[in-house]
């Protein structure tokens, strides 16, 4: 047995740490919660670090999992020891390949951090529903309940597929394990090698495809011969669970770490067993035993832990049980609707039965069995749970098909449990943080978890719970330490330490709920310690006497301002934790603070660590405990969580979700198919900027620009009669409108004071300066404090300013100005403050949101579009709004032509009956049919018009008494012309759903594409795809992609018959507005290709407009649009709309960190990518330039638009209507 | 004719060295430099904004949006396994040093004590054979009195002094109200030489978009004069090696600065606009005028018409003009 050796990791790092040594080749595609695993793996290999054999693995993301899976597959085949991270839909991407995999015996072992199938929604949660849809391919299913199971068994089944032949799906619970950071054993080389003897691999290589030994594989194989091939390899499937016990039991000689397919613990005589898999079998073994211990009743109960689900061993799991238990509770972290029971239940009760009936089983009574389903999408499954399922064992006839954790007052299929029950863990101390995404809280957490795991005897656990917002995100931390082992895999229920990093969450969030009598509670005010007190809500007042609570406090910005770090005062309450907590003599902590400080920001540069240093030093002189008073002195209130005027469901259900308790929700509160209602984002009143923007309506030149930036629709713009200002409230700002357009009405930009951000995106795009103070502008950020005059005055000037009337879209010019009068229908989203796409989404809500499908694929826009609790697409007065769905990251594209499809099968039914029925029904008037087959629907009047009609006919329909009418009554709203949206970022349109995109152009289908082009994976962390610009450095791409960003543009242009456009609204925003509307104006495909800067990019989004101007400025994005109609006026088709490039490329590329990374890491090879760069950028521009004096030859019969389009709409007209329309 | 000087410690074949500018960006034009006959070469600064700027900088766009999302641990791959490459300027100091055989000076443009002043050190280990400490920034704070100010400076100057083992510059701007004094001080903290003048950048205002715009104008032969009379004044009293930067254009004017006591001539401006051919007819130049006006050496001239040696010390110290009595002495 080696020496031990202890490391502080996450599972993911615990997993990868053991692949990256034990494979060659790694093959990837990003995807949480597994996507650590594969950058880790790169990372590894970036430094140089070799695997077991002196080689270092190659890792390749690819476009999809699919492609991993394909990649995976080739490279076992041709010898290489090779293995893949993924999770949830990407296991099911890979699903076709492992049949091949596992019917060729391959071995193989792929890791992963199971996760939820999206159904009636996405979760990027935990649960087992991803394995399970494995179950039937043939890889063994090996499943692991903690960091150290994970990191034991990445090894043991990367053996046990070389000895079995085998391959291993090895998983462990997303985010619960996968994201636990906790203290391991860590497993050195020797023991790899233990495990790994050269022989086994050589067995491996000597099977592999080589032309010196040519065999062939993947023949088609016909009725005669196919059956009996595929049950020719069924003695490995016998032999496997034998050898994976015995590799079980080398490890355990290697290692002192002893599993077994099924391990059971608790009483030796147990009569009630919990039999389940994953992390959740930790949580009933640690209970089990709390139970089980004379102590606490000393009752007779057990856990039967299933590590081997596949192949199912029958006989070693009825010899795992007690032969004393009267009563199982099967345990599945999935539901398979519709089936008898979940999988684990089903192969439970067989084998049960098939070993009754095998005579292998010698219980003293026959077992009853139930199902219990849990811990669905991460669901806590806790303590509680536990007793109460083994309580409910109790019963002569217990349940079955019950669930646990939710209350089902649907199906009742739910059975109560205590939600207070924690288990007494004496020498256990358990801390809960609220901290901001931006403050750095988890970050110092895992720190300190580590330097309590790795500096003291203390067993250690981290783990970390975010909200869904990437603006302002609440980050929560749950740290426990103390005698080992830690098995409580569930969320600290009562903290002796409480840590409150933001004082405005006092206000919004019960942050004391979790605190136990006599905690300690350190809280980050703008206060000092002597009036910190009568600044607290009652609420919090109440709890800290109440539960006799210790009171500290700091104001850490303070610290950090003084010492340059902005906002970052992570090292600061890191250092007031350790102070106070007293888990390592001060001196010394603060020394280990510093050595993370240094390990982890050296490399940062010595101002990052010298500032920190100082800000660590100071921080004790400016920590105070407080004299808590005897008595409740505030009459500040918590504010409830959305207003009282919100709709009943808000009211009842997003309110709950918003204040943390969505937990509580009963089943009933939900829709049974995941439709959910619009607009409920503007009732989630977040208040999270600490300036607002302010109009000074004197100045403004009325140009509407900072309406038309702003990525959360908080800053608008209206013009009105003047007699609407009757009843303003006092301090509401109106001045006349300038331009001849609207002459005498009245205009006002007004910010919604809670739902900005403070990005100041407004101001940095604002044209109206002062004459005497050019730094006052038309639109200044001013400070605003919650609860502050101001904000009450901003509040009720919004709330009277939503109520003004909107102007006659049909009357509105479609320009930059005209555009920021329509209403945007897509409001107060999640996303990140200054985000550079949601401007494009507000504006398609603007100009076609009332008549808009949006197909989303999954990605930053899915999550902000369609992320709960609160979900920004809302509706105008009329009800009309954007209907959309996000269907998957790889199928957008199709996802979106479906709805076209649809479209117009209901288009070309009410036409069809509109006919027929014309023809029998006086009321429907010949002059009506004709205007509504024939209706010119290029402009707003012509739509507006439109839907007159249709009201006109809706309402001859209601007296006519026909099954005819009837169906027409249903469809026909459909002859206002529908608009079908297709949007997503690069990682979808560019990578893994190129193919059905470039499909989809191909088809002529009415479709608009908007592809949101951040250059890289967003939503899961920086990954680079195909869109990365050379340059670059993002993961997967460490030291700087040297291959040109692919030009989807020229790409989609060789359909001949697509709109194809790139954009770049911060460069030139007329040129959006322009681009959109003729996009959405062709009777055909359209590809709007949107630059959007990104906080992947590595500087502040308050420059992102002044960076999207060098972008096109430099070359780096050339505005152009490529328009099919124009071929027929003789004009070449293809528009290059961005000057000549006037700067140099370095000069875009040196104010982001992505470049500048490339560069510092080495400056020599970043000159030569610079300069590749340069070269490609001047190509691109010049094959534009030439392209765009091409004219092509004309034909007398060319179309005017798509032949396979709907002839409904006279293309003719709808082009030069849009052209009218940019006049 | 002997145009041997010592600056620094070094010995230079004659006086003109290449000042701080973008004349060493590139390699090519640093061989031109060394071929034109250049005795040394500065670099161009490396400020202290530049670094703490771009630390901090990069340090928030890669930070503050880690963690905050279950999707994502952070937005930038982690590259520390690559180490942080070498820095730019290091990197290009090392090739410029590489690449020719005369002294190469390093320059540090800073004010406030910090992290940055590390790189006094890393110039040296990229070869550096002396570095030049630029010590100027415009004092806006009305908080903070000049006594502070020169305290700091020369605490700066002892910190890099006690980090170095190659000699060390300190490059002044006049704007001090003790001069002397100061100078004294700063030798005194560990300075082997003074460089007089620094140059600054000049914001101008764009009147159409209301903006303040920098800009940078190259030197006039009637900025020596200024830096004569203090190079007068201070290498009478002050024993440290001079080099005198900013408004040198003709072979006189360097006659001048060595005569009032400059060891080194940089010169920028003119090479900017000239090329560094202007070196070679520059010292030409000076060889012909010493030899037309009997000198054997540089040495023999240099510091003749300093405070201590020169016939008519008053007029450096006086600061306004006034009629004199010839007849009259005290």
């Amino acid at each position: 047995m080696s020496g031990k050796r202890f490391i502080t990791v996450d599972g993911n790092e615990a997993v990868a740490l053991v692949a990256h040594r034990t494979n060659e080749v790694i093959a990837i595609s990003p995807i949480t919660p597994s996507s650590t695993m594969g950058e880790l793996a790169d990372e590894y290999s970036a430094q140089g670090r070799e695997n077991l054999w002196g080689v270092v693995p190659a890792v390749m993301e690819m476009q999809s999992e699919a492609g991993a899976a394909g990649t995976v597959h080739g490279a076992l085949q041709a010898g290489s020891l090779t293995t893949t991270f993924t999770a949830s839909q990407g296991l099911l991407l890979m699903i076709p390949n492992m049949y091949k995999i596992a019917g060729e015996l391959t071995p193989f072992c792929m890791h992963v951090a199971a996760r939820t199938v999206a159904t009636h929604a996405l979760s990027i949660f935990g649960d087992h529903s991803d394995v399970m849809a494995c179950r039937q391919i043939g890889f063994a299913l090996l499943a692991s309940g903690s960091v150290q199971e994970a990191h034991d068994f990445a090894l043991v089944a990367q053996a046990a597929t070389l000895r079995s032949r085998l391959p291993f799906l090895h998983f462990f619970d997303g985010f619960r394990t996968s994201h636990e950071v906790r203290k391991i054993e860590a497993i050195e080389d020797d023991v790899l090698r233990a495990l790994l003897p050269d022989a086994l691999v050589r067995s491996f290589r000597e099977r592999a495809l080589t032309p010196d030994r040519p065999v062939l594989r993947g023949t088609a194989q016909n009725p005669d011969t196919f059956f009996q091939a595929r049950e020719a390899g069924n003695l490995f499937y016998a032999a496997a669970p034998g050898i994976i016990q015995e590799t079980m039991d080398d490890f355990a000689r290697a290692t002192g770490r002893h599993y077994r397919l099924f391990d059971y613990v608790g009483h030796p005589e147990a009569e009630r067993v919990l039999v389940l898999m994953g992390s959740g079998a930790e949580v009933a073994q640690e209970t089990a035993e709390w139970l089980a211990d004379p102590a606490n009743g000393g009752e007779r109960v057990g856990v039967l832990k299933v590590h081997l689900y596949r192949p199912f061993d029958v006989a070693r799991f009825v010899a795992a049980l007690p032969k004393t238990v009267r009563a199982l509770a099967v345990l599945d972290r999935t539901k398979e609707p519709g089936a008898i029971g979940d999988p684990l239940y089903l192969d439970v009760v067989a084998a049960l039965r098939e070993a009754r009936d095998e005579g292998l089983s010698s219980f003293a009574t026959e077992p009853r069995v139930i199902g219990v389903r849990y811990g669905l999408s991460s669901k806590e499954f806790d303590p509680g749970m536990v007793r109460a399922l083994f309580a409910h064992l109790t019963a002569e006839r217990p349940k079955n098909h019950i669930t646990i954790g939710i209350t089902d007052d649907v199906t009742h299929t739910s059975i109560p449990f205590d939600r207070d029950f924690d288990l007494e863990q004496p020498g256990r101390v358990e801390a809960v943080f609220f901290g901001l995404g931006a403050d750095g809280t988890v970050g110092a957490n895992k720190n300190s978890i580590k330097i309590i795991g790795e500096e003291t005897a203390n067993d250690a656990q981290g783990y970390f719970v975010y909200d869904s917002k990437k603006s302002g995100a609440i980050t929560i931390s749950h740290l426990r330490f103390g005698e080992g082992p830690i098995r409580s895999s569930y969320l600290v229920k009562r903290a002796g330490f409480v840590a409150c990093h933001q004082f405005g969450f006092l206000a919004r969030y019960g942050v004391l709920d979790v605190a136990a009598h006599g905690a300690t509670f350190l809280l980050n005010a703008p206060h000092g310690h002597e009036t910190v007190w009568h600044q607290l809500p009652r609420e919090v007042q109440e709890t800290i006497l109440a539960k006799r609570l210790k009171l500290f406090v700091i104001d850490a910005f303070q610290v950090a301002r003084d010492h340059g770090m902005g906002g970052r005062i992570n090292s600061i309450m890191q250092t007031c934790f350790f102070a106070i907590s007293g888990v390592l003599p001060r001196d010394e902590a603060i020394a280990k603070i510093k050595s993370a400080i240094e390990k982890t920001y050296g490399k940062k540069g010595t101002e990052v660590v010298r500032r920190n240093f100082a800000a660590v030093d100071a921080t004790l002189a400016n920590l105070h405990e407080v004299a808590v008073p005897d008595a409740v002195t505030s009459t500040l209130g918590r504010c409830p969580a959305v207003p009282e005027s919100a709709p009943e469901f808000v009211q009842r259900v997003t309110a709950a979700m918003i204040a943390g308790h969505g937990d509580l929700l009963p089943v009933s509160a939900f829709p049974v198919d995941g439709s959910w209602p619009m607009g409920t984002s503007r009732w989630e009143k977040r208040g999270i900027a600490q300036e607002i923007p302010s109009w000074d309506a004197a100045l403004c030149i009325q140009c509407n620009k900072c309406a038309l930036v702003c990525p959360h629709a908080a800053i608008r713009a209206k013009a009105y009669d003047p007699q609407e200002l009757a009843s303003s409230p006092a301090t509401f700002k109106s001045i006349d409108f300038k331009a001849a357009e609207w002459k005498g009405k009245k205009y006002t930009i007004q910010v919604a004071p809670e739902d900005c951000t403070g990005c100041t995106l407004c101001v940095q795009v604002c044209p109206a300066k002062s004459k005497s103070n050019p730094r006052h502008k038309a639109i200044d950020m001013i400070p605003v404090a919650p609860d502050s005059e101001r904000r009450d005055a901003e509040r009720a000037n919004y709330a009277f300013f939503l109520d003004l009337p909107e102007l006659d879209r049909a009357h509105v010019r479609l320009d930059v100005r005209g555009s920021q009068f329509l209403e945007p229908l897509f409001e107060y989203s999640g996303a990140c403050a200054g985000c550079g796409e949601t401007p494009y989404i507000k504006l398609v809500t603007q100009l076609f949101g009332d008549r808009a499908l949006i197909a989303n694929a999954t990605g930053c826009s899915s999550i902000y579009g369609g992320n709960l609790p609160t979900t920004p697409y809302t509706t105008n007065r009329d009800g009309r709004g954007p209907a959309w769905a996000n269907s998957l990251f790889e199928d957008n594209a199709e996802f979106g032509l479906g709805m076209r499809l649809a479209v117009d099968q209901h288009v070309a039914q009410a036409r069809a009956l509109l006919t027929s029925l014309s023809s029998v029904t006086p009321a429907i008037t010949e002059v009506l049919v004709d205007a509504l087959l024939t209706a010119e629907q290029a402009g707003e009047a012509g739509i507006a018009a439109q839907r007159q009609r249709v009201a006109e006919l809706k309402r001859a329909l209601a007296g006519v008494a026909s099954p005819e009418a009837r169906r027409l009554e249903l469809l026909a709203d459909y002859l206002v012309k529908k608009s079908v949206w297709i949007v997503g970022g690069d990682g979808w349109a560019y990578d893994i759903g190129f193919g059905g995109l470039d499909h989809v152009l191909s088809t002529g289908k009415d479709v608009n594409i908007l592809v949101l082009d951040t250059e890289v994976y967003s939503n899961t962390g920086g990954q680079q795809s195909k869109a990365t610009p050379l340059g670059a450095s993002a993961k997967f791409a460490i030291a700087g992609k040297e291959i040109a960003k692919k030009d989807l543009g020229f790409m989609s242009m060789g359909h001949g018959n697509v709109y194809v456009a790139r954009v770049a609204f911060g460069a030139k925003d007329s040129h959006v507005v322009k681009t959109l509307l003729e996009a959405e104006s062709w009777p055909g495909p359209s590809i709007v290709i949107a630059y959007r800067h990104c906080i992947a990019h590595g500087y502040d989004m308050a420059q992102g407009c002044a960076q999207q101007r060098l972008a096109v400025a430099s070359g780096a994005w050339p505005l152009f649009r490529f328009d099919p109609r124009r071929i027929r006026a003789g004009e070449p088709p293809l528009s290059l709309d961005s000057e000549k490039p006037k700067i140099p490329l370095r000069d875009y590329m040196m104010n982001e960190a992505r470049f500048r990374m490339t560069e510092k890491l080495d400056p020599r090879r970043y000159r030569q990518l610079l300069s590749w760069a340069q070269a490609a950028t001047d190509q691109r521009y010049s094959l534009y330039e030439q392209l765009a004096t091409i004219r092509l030859p004309q034909t007398t019969d060319l179309p005017e638009a798509p032949l396979v389009s709907e002839p409904e709409e006279p293309a003719e007209s709808a082009a030069t209507a849009a052209a009218g329309r940019q006049a | 004719m002997n145009l041997e000087t010592t600056y620094l410690g070094l010995a230079l074949p004659h006086p003109f060295v290449s000042g701080a500018s973008p004349l060493v960006d590139e390699i090519d034009t640093v061989r031109r430099l060394e071929d034109a006959g250049a005795a040394a070469i500065v670099m161009n600064s490396l400020f202290e904004e530049q670094i703490t700027h771009e630390e901090m900088s990069a340090f928030f766009a890669t930070e503050l949006h880690g963690e905050s999302s279950p999707e994502a641990r952070s937005y930038f791959p982690d590259s520390s396994p690559l180490g942080r490459g070498p820095d730019n300027y290091l990197e290009h100091l090392r090739r410029v040093r590489e690449a020719v055989a005369v002294p190469v000076i390093g320059s540090l443009n800073g004010s406030t004590p910090g992290g940055w002043l590390d790189y006094a050190r890393l110039m040296e280990e990229a070869g550096a054979d002396a570095l030049e400490l630029n010590v100027y920034a415009l004092a806006t704070d009305p908080w903070r009195s000049a006594a502070e100010i020169e305290d700091d400076t020369v605490e700066m100057v002892g910190a890099v002094r006690d980090a170095l083992e190659i000699p060390l510059a300190v490059k002044l701007s006049p704007f001090y109200t003790s001069l002397a004094h100061f100078a004294e001080r700063l030798v005194d903290a560990g300075a082997d030489g003074l460089v007089l003048f620094n140059r600054f950048y000049q914001p101008d205002i764009d009147i159409e978009h209301l903006v303040v715009e920098r800009s940078l104008h190259l030197s006039h032969s009637s900025e020596l004069a200024l830096r004569l009379r203090w190079l007068a004044i201070l290498s009478g009293q002050v024993r440290t090696s001079y080099a005198v930067t900013g408004g040198v254009h003709e072979a006189t004017d360097a006659v001048k600065a060595l005569m009032t006591g400059a060891d080194a001539v940089q010169l920028v401006s003119e090479l900017l606009r000239k090329g560094p051919q202007r070196l070679r007819t520059m010292r030409e130049a000076l060889a012909r005028w010493l030899e037309e006006h009997d000198y054997e050496s540089v040495a023999q001239l240099r510091g003749s018409m300093n405070l201590h040696t020169c016939p008519d010390p008053a007029a450096f110290e006086r600061a306004n003009y006034m009629l004199i009595l010839r007849s009259w002495k005290e």
